[in-house]
């Protein structure tokens, strides 16, 4: 079966490519951008803003199981309904720096949708970080379910 | 196409990932890596042997001890290493296509 989500990272580029398609008429998705109360479901955090036009912002915050807040911000440049969505995201407190990203929505069917995101890094070096990162993710976890683990047996 | 399915057998167990994030950290013998571990020594062992032999794992001698490096290389040779990162995405796509298809029932 063909992955309806796929991510396209040339080897040295600082760009990436995200698509999915979506069994969803391309105005729902869309609207899964705009309103705030769904991106804070899907997306699990919080929208302490979101401002849907050009030279608006936005600013999102998540909390993990422990309490610690994470928070997510950038700037719209472009915002047209059911089409496109350009727009900086940075991840505050990291090294990461700031990412540039293009969204665009196409209808495929009066059902169905396809999404595409666009990501430009700063360097190649900080792409190949970002893509590491749930992988990293990963292994912390598991490091850390053992440390419980270790921590219970003493 | 087998060393392929050997690496994410490798990295889908969660000892395992643990020796890679260890050793990513800084080159160690089996002694020292074992020491991190309330699993038996020889368990540990295999662990290893499992990891030198799909490459994510690196030997090197110096002096009578033997260390174990982390490939680096070999972990971004592997094809699917985004996988976690794709699948990170699907499931947040799933979970938007979920919401939006009970939205649009309402």
């Amino acid at each position: 079966m063909e992955q309806k989500t796929k991510i396209h990272a040339e080897d040295g580029k600082q760009e990436l490519l995200i698509t999915r398609t979506f069994d969803l008429p391309v105005e729902l998705l869309f609207k899964a951008y705009a309103e705030p109360g769904i991106v804070e479901q899907w997306m699990g955090t919080k929208v302490l803003k979101l401002e849907n036009k050009r030279h608006g912002g936005y600013q999102f915050e998540t909390t993990d199981p422990k309490g610690n807040k994470y928070g997510f911000n950038g700037v719209i440049h472009e915002f047209v309904p059911n089409q496109k969505i350009t727009r900086t995201f940075e991840m505050e407190n990291t090294p990461f720096g700031v990412q540039l990203e293009f969204y665009e929505f196409q209808p495929l069917t009066d059902d169905t949708s396809k999404l595409n995101i666009h990501i430009v890094f700063r360097s190649v070096a900080n792409r190949d970080q970002m893509l590491q990162l749930p992988f990293a993710q990963g292994i912390n976890m598991a490091h850390n379910r053992l440390q419980d683990i270790a921590g219970k047996l003493k | 196409m087998n060393l392929r399915r050997d690496v994410f057998q490798a990295i889908a167990d969660p000892t395992r990932r643990a020796i890679l994030l260890l050793v990513a950290s800084q080159a160690m013998t089996a002694g020292a890596i074992a020491a991190n571990f309330d699993t038996a020594r020889p368990t540990v062992s295999k662990h290893l042997q499992i990891l030198t032999e799909c490459e994510l794992l690196k030997q090197e001698q110096s002096g009578r001890e033997i260390y174990y490096h982390f490939n680096a290389k070999k972990m971004k040779e592997v094809a699917d290493f985004i996988e976690p990162f794709r699948k990170m995405w699907d499931d947040r796509f799933n979970k938007l296509e979920d919401i939006m298809k009970k939205y649009k029932s309402k």
